[in-house]
């Protein structure tokens, strides 16, 4: 029943890992698109002045009696002045002829026929962005084309970047936090559910094989409809199990108990002695079978309910006195006299219906060893152990077999003649054990033998 | 490099035979081990309290302190950067584009406020107004001229006693003179018509601030345009008869900076000579005959000049040649 | 006394009627419950005895139908199960007792006299004869008006001659009714009883016989 399943890793942690993971990728993917974007804006920020500043220098260009002047204005280096002092280089050509400022900056790369471009090159060992514009100037004689290159280091540039990545950063951690506590948070609710079903199906009793009615979440639905429906096929094979050996026992014990009538009948008519003696033969073996039988089906129940014990609470006195009322009327058969001797209330938790099976079948071997007109007694002590005493004036146990008369199937030396399968003791000890007490057997001194069941 | 001849052929062709040093001095020169290599524009007197200072915080260092002009100093910072360990100037244009050209080392761990500094390789230390300086002499019983207007009128109602006795840089010559005149230029026209009433009546052009108040101290110029006040200030014998004014019309201040050289054969020495002249004249000092750094927002909003990018518009070749022309045509009136 | 059996297998029914009635009782038949139900509706019985599984449903069902109409004449259920689930099922349904088959009639008449003893006062059904009064429920024998309480045994075999007055029994007979079978019963034993019997009939008009090689027999001297 208790065999162990191998766990092959854990729900929660796929779900907690599987979202965590997912809340790792999309801030890595949100950190990256935002500092990206930023690159782009803040590159384009850069580009406008640097394009601004270009165009400014060109505007500043102008034929004067054929002279091409180039008065660049103040402004257009001043508006390159950033936080980080980054450093500023141009070179103006006119015709492809280097007229003025850094010569080793000319980019030949960049297409002349558009109006303005910018690109990310290296200069004098810095990354830089290039600008390039042109202008056509239309002179008395002649057209000219000025181009102006104007580039930037990227220092304040990298400073904002790095200021909105640390932010991006800062703000990717945040996000990342609170998902693994979302994380946490949802798997354990989820997970709740499926440990409240584990719980509700753990405290069932044994023969609770009810279905389960509390509302569940649909991704639970199809489980519990599973487990519902094999617990109510399991149910019905139980019940089928049940009914059919009811409808056995009663086949073949209703002719058994038929046929022992007719016996006991006919041994009421014939005088001979030889049929008498085989009439006793065969009633003495009806009732040996069906009392191995029945005992048989007591210890099959006792050993699976004690495996599975339920306890409860307890009258013991209530329950014993129950047990001598019904045993009475075949004690009278013999004349013999039940004593019931208790004190006050002995309350006990356990199984009542195996407690009852074990004293009962006490009770049965004093009855059947007791001889007519004497006495059993039965006593309730507790000091401090619950015990019930169960003693007779037969002949006692054997003292050489007093520690083995409890194991199955083993009846004493002196049960010759005395109808009995040997189970009695082996069923009350068992149910003993399983209430975590023990049977014990003893003579009396004065003759008899005494069974001393504590629980 | 194209540039750099063409650059020494516009700017440079009267002191194309320039070799010699306006001064050259060596401090503590007891001491063995290379000297700190300082070239600069700032006459050795006005220079040697912060040597003599640094030097008693460092007994174990010695200073060559070499002086020269301003356009002097790039050309020969330029043609040999490992040669020198600290440069000096006045002239903030031509500073920020060495230092622009790469050719300053950043020094970490400095503090100075960003108007003060430029990709923490240039330093500011001294905020210093242009003044126009005025013999007393020359205006007794008429009114000093407060503004560039004033100066304008005081000179045209009395041409003659203004001819050939006024005086300003020659700008091609003198890169702090070139420095205050755009700077002039670029706030007003006042300077222009200044330039041509100036043209008109003989100006005497100079290299040097020094030769200027040399000849204003001894009254063969009555007036002095655009001279450092620093300078004119030192002159503690010609107190009497100079007189300082800062033109209220409107006010031109430069910052002279320093730099490290890229290639310093001393850095560490060179870094530490910064560390102290910062601290030092980040607040007024007695024994110290240069201005300490003011922001720019004191002294009644005096506009200094930005340390910023925009200061390499006029080093431009085009944009030279062009402004030389018109100073030209406005000052060599023939 | 008047008994309803209820028991559909007609073999063990006609076997435990025959015993019935040679024991003095007066005992119908119903094979189902259909009957059963028409015989206790007709009928007034001292005691039921019924078979749990019938062919038209479970005797548990009668029971309890029974129980819940107002009469209240015990009930001995006779059940072919042995565990103990199923005989405190039918006890909590109403039921006075049960055997299980297959049965001893000894044990089943025991039980029959313990149920009808509990409910006594109302099926009083006392012997007058010779002299005495004899309550076989009860186990009384009244001699001239004085009581003695008979011991199970005696009680047994009084109940027997009585009901065959002038009958000769065998010794062994005797011990077959007295005697379990697992008990190694001596046929001496039944002259004990006998003797005590004879002591207890003192003064009334009854008397037992012993016919030498036969057995004993009661004989009413009138």
């Amino acid at each position: 029943m208790t065999a162990s399943l191998i766990a092959s890793g854990s729900l929660r942690n796929r779900l907690v890992l599987t979202l965590i993971g997912g809340a790792a990728i999309l801030t890595l993917l949100l950190f990256f698109a935002i500092r990206n974007y930023a690159i782009q804006i803040a590159q384009q920020g850069q580009d406008n002045i640097l394009g601004a500043s270009a165009t400014s220098i060109l505007d500043a260009a102008s034929i004067r009696d054929g002279t091409l002047e180039i008065d660049i204005p103040y402004a257009s280096f001043s508006m390159l002045s950033t936080p980080s002092d980054d450093r500023v280089f141009y070179a103006i050509y006119q015709d492809g002829n280097f007229l003025s400022g850094y010569a080793g900056l000319s980019n030949p790369s960049v297409n002349p026929g558009r109006r303005s471009s910018f690109e990310t090159t290296q200069f004098q060992g810095e990354t830089v962005r290039v600008a390039t514009a042109a202008r056509t100037l239309i002179g008395a004689e002649n057209r000219t084309q000025i181009r102006v290159y104007l580039a930037q280091t990227q220092d304040a540039l990298s400073g904002t970047l790095d200021k909105i990545s640390r932010n991006a950063a800062l703000f990717g951690a945040g996000f990342f936090a609170l998902a693994t506590l979302l994380s946490f948070w949802a798997s354990s609710t989820t997970i709740g559910q499926l440990k409240r079903l584990t719980t509700s199906v753990t405290r069932r009793g044994p023969q609770d094989l009810r279905p389960f009615e509390k509302p569940v979440p649909s991704e639970m639905l199809a489980l519990v409809t599973s487990l519902n429906s094999l617990m109510g096929r399991l149910d019905q094979s139980l019940r089928q199990s049940e009914d059919f050996i009811a409808e056995a026992a009663h086949r073949v014990r209703t002719p058994l108990a038929t046929v022992r009538s007719y016996a006991e009948a006919t041994l009421q008519r014939v005088d001979k002695q030889e049929n008498r003696q085989a009439m006793r033969s065969m009633i003495r073996a009806i009732d040996e079978s069906s009392r191995a039988a029945g005992q048989l089906l007591d210890h099959a129940m006792t050993t699976f309910r004690a495996d599975h014990l339920e306890r409860q609470e307890i009258d013991l006195v209530e329950l014993v006195g129950e047990l001598v009322e019904r045993l009475t009327p075949i004690a009278d058969m013999k004349d013999v006299r039940l004593n019931l001797r208790s004190e006050g209330k002995i309350t006990c938790s356990g199984d009542p219906i195996l407690i009852q099976n074990a004293v009962r079948n006490l009770i049965d071997n004093a009855l059947k060893y007791a001889p007519g007109e004497s006495a059993v007694d039965i006593a309730m002590i507790m000091n401090p152990d619950i015990q019930i005493k169960v003693c007779d004036s037969g002949p006692g146990f054997p003292p050489n077999e007093i520690d083995i008369l409890a194991t199955r199937f083993t009846r004493g030396q002196n049960a010759a003649g005395t109808i009995g399968s040997g189970l009695g003791l082996t069923i009350a000890q068992d149910v003993a054990m399983a209430h975590g007490g023990d049977l014990l057997l003893s003579n009396r001194p004065e003759g008899g033998a005494c069974a001393t069941l504590s629980l | 490099m194209r540039y750099i001849i063409a650059l020494i052929v516009c700017i440079y062709p009267l002191l194309g035979s320039a070799q010699e040093w306006e001064d050259q001095q060596r401090f503590n020169d007891g001491v063995s081990g290379p000297p700190l290599r300082i070239i600069a524009s700032t006459d050795t007197a006005l220079f040697a309290p912060i040597i003599e200072s640094f030097i008693s915080e460092n007994p174990t260092t010695a200073i060559e302190y070499l002086v020269t002009g301003t356009a002097d100093i790039d050309r020969r910072f330029r043609a040999d950067p490992n040669d020198f360990d600290l440069v000096i100037s006045s002239a903030m244009d031509l500073q920020l584009k060495l230092t622009n050209d790469g050719l300053a080392l950043p020094l970490e761990d400095i503090f100075a406020p960003a108007w003060a500094q430029w990709r923490q390789s240039l330093f500011a230390f001294t905020s210093e107004p242009a003044a126009i300086v005025i013999n007393r002499a020359a205006f007794t019983g008429h009114a000093v001229p407060q503004s560039r207007q004033d100066l304008i009128q005081a000179m045209r109602a009395r041409p003659e006693i203004f001819r050939n006795r006024i005086g300003t840089y020659d700008v091609r010559q003198s890169g702090l003179g070139y420095l205050f005149a755009t700077q002039d230029a670029r706030a007003s026209e006042t300077y222009w018509r200044l330039m041509e009433v100036m043209g008109s009546l003989d100006v005497r052009l100079y290299c040097c601030s020094g030769d200027m108040i040399d000849d204003l101290a001894d009254g063969t110029i009555a007036v002095a345009y655009n001279v450092l006040g620093s300078y004119a200030a030192a002159r503690i014998e010609s107190k009497d008869t100079l007189e300082i004014i800062l033109p209220s019309d409107f006010p031109t201040t430069m910052m002279r900076t320093a730099m490290v050289s890229r290639d310093a054969p001393n850095p560490a020495l060179a870094e530490m000579f910064i560390r102290h002249l910062i601290t030092r004249q980040s607040r007024p000092n007695e024994d110290s005959l240069l201005p300490p750094l003011s922001g720019p927002l004191n002294k009644a909003e005096r506009a200094t000049i930005a340390l910023e990018p925009a200061l390499m518009t006029f080093l431009d070749g085009l944009k030279r040649r062009k402004f030389l022309a018109e100073w030209e045509d406005a000052v060599i009136q023939k | 006394m008047k008994f309803l059996l209820v028991e559909d297998n007609q073999e063990l029914a006609n076997a435990i009627l025959s015993r019935m009635c040679l024991d003095g009782h007066v005992i119908d038949h119903a094979a189902n419950l259909q009957d059963a139900t028409a015989f206790v509706e007709t009928g007034e019985y001292d005691l039921i005895l019924l078979d749990i599984m019938l062919p038209d449903g479970d005797g548990r069902s009668f029971l309890k139908q029974h129980r819940a109409s107002d009469l209240d004449t015990p009930v001995i259920v006779l059940t072919a199960r042995s565990q103990v689930s199923d005989r405190i099922g039918s006890l909590d349904l109403g039921a006075d007792d049960y055997v299980t088959k297959p049965f001893d009639h000894a044990e089943l008449e025991a039980r029959c006299r313990a149920v009808l003893r509990r409910k006594a006062g109302k099926a009083t059904s006392t012997v007058e004869i010779g002299g005495i009064v004899f309550d076989p429920v009860a186990g009384h024998l009244a001699v001239k008006g004085e009581v003695v309480n008979l011991r199970n045994r005696e009680l047994r075999l009084l109940e027997l001659l009585i009901n065959a007055t002038g009958k000769i029994f065998s010794k062994q007979k005797l011990a077959d009714r007295l005697f379990s079978f697992d008990d190694d019963a001596s046929e001496n034993a039944i002259e004990v009883y006998i003797a005590r019997l004879r002591k207890h009939l003192e003064g009334s008009e009854l008397k037992i016989t012993t016919l030498r090689g036969l057995g004993y027999r009661l004989d009413h001297d009138s």
